[in-house]
């Protein structure tokens, strides 16, 4: 398949991430809001774990796709077990 | 619930990727290969993770949690018992036949290796299950949605009545499933159900951190839940008798009945989950599908057990009145708290009538817990708005991927096993990929029904889903037989599967577990025997509806005259060459990593004991 997964994959959690950060940064310091878990600001630290694992799978996908598209590989026949790498 | 625009934001982001995955896929459907088996061109990893995210649905989220909230650490069973060991033998053994039976799916093979009425058995049963199960899964999301009031701003701040709330719930998630698999089939499914597995990681993880850092780590919760019922951190202790222990199930009716009959028959032959599998690119990725799948799986029990037990061992909320005083002024603080959420235990609330509008009692007086809800809460308990988008998009996005397994293995089972085979033969491509397409529209339309059929008929989905254990327990006889012994004829596999179900529903009818009433419940022609739970009940079935058909085919088989070896070639494991190794390293072959799952699993059977 010529789309790599990663790459959406990739983009949504980075946009998710950011969209945590950003309001966790925004509401840092409210007490009230982040009574419920444990005084942590859950959406500046998850916001930025998702950002991170986000930007790493798209980067990923990225490079990948760019070296199929530099070296095709010439598509493997059907019940044939491609040897080696 | 307050829910804010951040909430909504997020939840918007993952619906725009799930359609945008399915626009982008659209151009590659050219074949029906491409949308029925997605080209089986993909990567093992993406199939493996797709592999256990079919199953991720809400039963798994939802039930694990609730079941967690109510037998313990014992529920890690359905991992280490009823699913691990079932994928690696599926992955060894059995895929080799599957994948290189070169059979487009599970009723397909069996027309391979038995006969056409074996076939049209379990293509219609599966068919039918697979429509149902889907509508149970939108059932259960538009009655959580109702529950957690998650569109309840939503529609106050359009002016729309709050009774569409159910509808609406309905037509979005099967408008939205509908869309991706009409435009990029098993592919789109296949890659949103990844996605989804990521979801629930993302959701859950720091749900369960968060939960466990609030009771003191795993010490802490070790105390907690033993102040509940200390026999729930245990899995194996006083699993030797079913007196001693949560389930009330004995070794034997775990070992045999969860981890033989149901484990293996659900991982190795529904074909929902092995779709992902014979998706991949060849043999080899094929059989490494459901080992890489069993690697997360050991993890599951983290994410989703350990929420339902964190909600069962917190602090049960009570209305409380705090007085104090300010400049001469005496205030009175009063946190008024549910009547369902003060008769439950923990945050798990009470069930209540919907009728009378009180809590249900049980037989020895106790309000009866909607362990149901122990998830949900746990994301309500413990979240902020923000992340509490991100903890209900995850719980969205397993119900719709749970929905989306069952339609694309709908589709291809209509299209290839009965509309190919015996209403339209010879068509073109062009016309079956079609007819996939609007399978997929036929299939969600009946999954509606199924869903408002359920409003009115209130045992309907207990109903179909012991309809469904009686068809499914006997499945993994007639696969192992099939596929291991070469003598194992059709008329055998037939008659097999076919006694087999009514081993299943005789024993349905003849047993009750205790404190139930007959009826739904069993003894509905009259009791024999009483079960310390249903879930022993459930087990002890599955076990004789397996003996049966293992013994009646066997017979059978002997009686009838067998297929000659040489069409038997592929289809059974000793006239099947043995499978390429593709490395030459040991250590990368599906059997070393097998046996690596294998460890993995008896260590964590160790650590939860």
């Amino acid at each position: 398949m010529n789309l790599d997964l990663r790459i959406p994959m990739g983009l949504m959690f980075t946009f998710t991430g950011a969209i945590m950060t950003a309001w966790g940064v925004k509401t840092n310091g409210d007490a009230t809001l982040y009574a419920r878990s444990l005084g942590i600001n859950a959406n500046l630290w998850w916001g930025m774990v998702l950002l991170v694992f986000g930007l790493t799978m798209f980067l990923l996908g990225q490079r990948s796709q760019r070296r199929l598209a530099k070296e095709p590989l010439p598509p493997a026949e059907e019940g044939d077990v491609r040897r080696g790498h | 619930m307050q829910l804010t625009f951040v909430d909504w934001l997020i939840m918007l982001l993952y619906f725009v990727f799930v359609l945008g995955i399915g626009f982008a896929l659209k151009r590659y459907m050219k074949t029906s290969k491409d949308f029925f088996q997605a080209g089986r061109a993909l990567p093992a990893w993406i199939c493996g993770l797709a592999f256990i995210s079919a199953n991720l649905g809400a039963q798994e989220v939802i039930g694990m949690g609730a079941s967690g909230a109510k037998y313990g650490l014992e529920t890690a069973h359905f991992y280490g018992i009823g699913a691990i060991p079932a994928m690696v033998f599926v992955g060894i053994f059995m895929m080799p036949f599957y994948y290189g039976s070169k059979a487009r799916s599970v009723p397909e093979f069996l027309r391979l290796r038995f006969d056409e009425k074996t076939r049209a058995l379990n293509a219609c049963s599966f068919a039918v299950m697979t429509v149902f199960s889907s509508g149970i899964s939108m059932y259960a999301m538009a009655r959580l949605i109702q529950a957690l009031h998650v569109f309840d701003g939503l529609f106050r701040t359009l002016g729309w009545a709050p009774e569409g709330i159910f509808t609406f719930s309905i037509m979005m998630s099967a408008v939205i499933v509908l869309l991706y698999i009409f435009l990029g089939g098993l592919t789109s499914a296949i890659y949103n159900e990844v996605l989804q597995f990521f979801l629930i990681i993302a959701g859950f993880l720091p749900l369960v951190l968060l939960g466990l850092k609030n009771v003191g780590g795993w010490n802490g919760l070790k105390m907690a839940v033993s102040a509940v019922d200390p026999r729930m951190m245990h899995e194996w202790k006083g699993v030797m008798h079913a007196g001693t222990n949560p389930m009330g199930i004995e070794i034997i009716g775990i070992g045999m009945g969860l981890g033989f009959v149901l484990g293996s028959g659900y991982w190795c032959t529904d074909f929902l989950v092995i779709q992902t599998a014979m998706a991949s690119k060849n043999m080899e990725s094929a059989r490494r599908v459901p080992l890489i799948a069993a690697v997360p799986k050991m993890v599951f029990p983290f994410l989703v057990i350990l929420p339902g037990l964190i909600a069962i061992s917190l602090p049960t909320p009570h209305t409380v009145t705090t007085t104090h005083e300010a400049n001469g002024v005496i205030y009175h603080d009063t946190t008024v708290v549910s009547k369902i959420a003060e008769e439950g235990r923990g945050i798990v609330p009470a069930k209540i009538n919907p009728v009378t509008g009180k809590a249900m009692l049980d037989a020895s007086g106790h309000p009866l817990l909607d362990y149901d809800m122990a998830t949900p809460n746990m994301l309500l308990h413990y979240f902020p708005t923000g992340i509490l988008g991100l903890g209900l998009t995850a719980l969205l996005a397993s119900f719709m991927s749970g929905m989306a397994g069952n339609v694309t293995a709908f589709n291809t089972v209509f299209t290839y096993d009965l509309y190919q085979s015996y209403i339209h033969k010879g068509g073109s491509d062009r016309h079956y990929m079609a007819v996939g397409r609007w399978a997929t529209v036929g299939g969600i339309l009946l999954s509606i029904a199924t869903a408002y059929a359920a409003i009115n008929f209130n045992n309907i989905m207990d109903t179909l889903q012991l309809v469904f254990s009686f068809v499914n327990a006997p499945l993994f006889a007639t696969f192992l037989l099939g596929m291991f012994w070469k003598r194992t004829t059709g008329h055998a596999a037939f008659t097999g599967l076919i006694s087999g179900t009514v081993a299943a529903m005789l024993h349905h009818g003849l047993t009750l577990p205790i404190e139930a009433h007959t009826g739904i419940h069993g003894g509905w022609i009259t009791v024999v025997h009483h079960y310390p739970s249903d879930m022993a009940q459930n087990f002890w079935g599955a076990i004789f509806a397996f003996s049966t058909n293992f013994i009646i085919t066997v017979i059978v088989s002997l009686f009838t005259k067998p297929r000659p070896e040489s069409e038997l070639v592929g289809l059974v494991h000793s006239l099947t060459p043995k499978p390429p190794r593709a490395h030459d390293r040991w250590w990368k072959s599906p059997e070393a990593l097998g046996i690596a799952v294998l460890l993995g699993a008896v260590a964590l059977n160790i650590f939860f004991a």
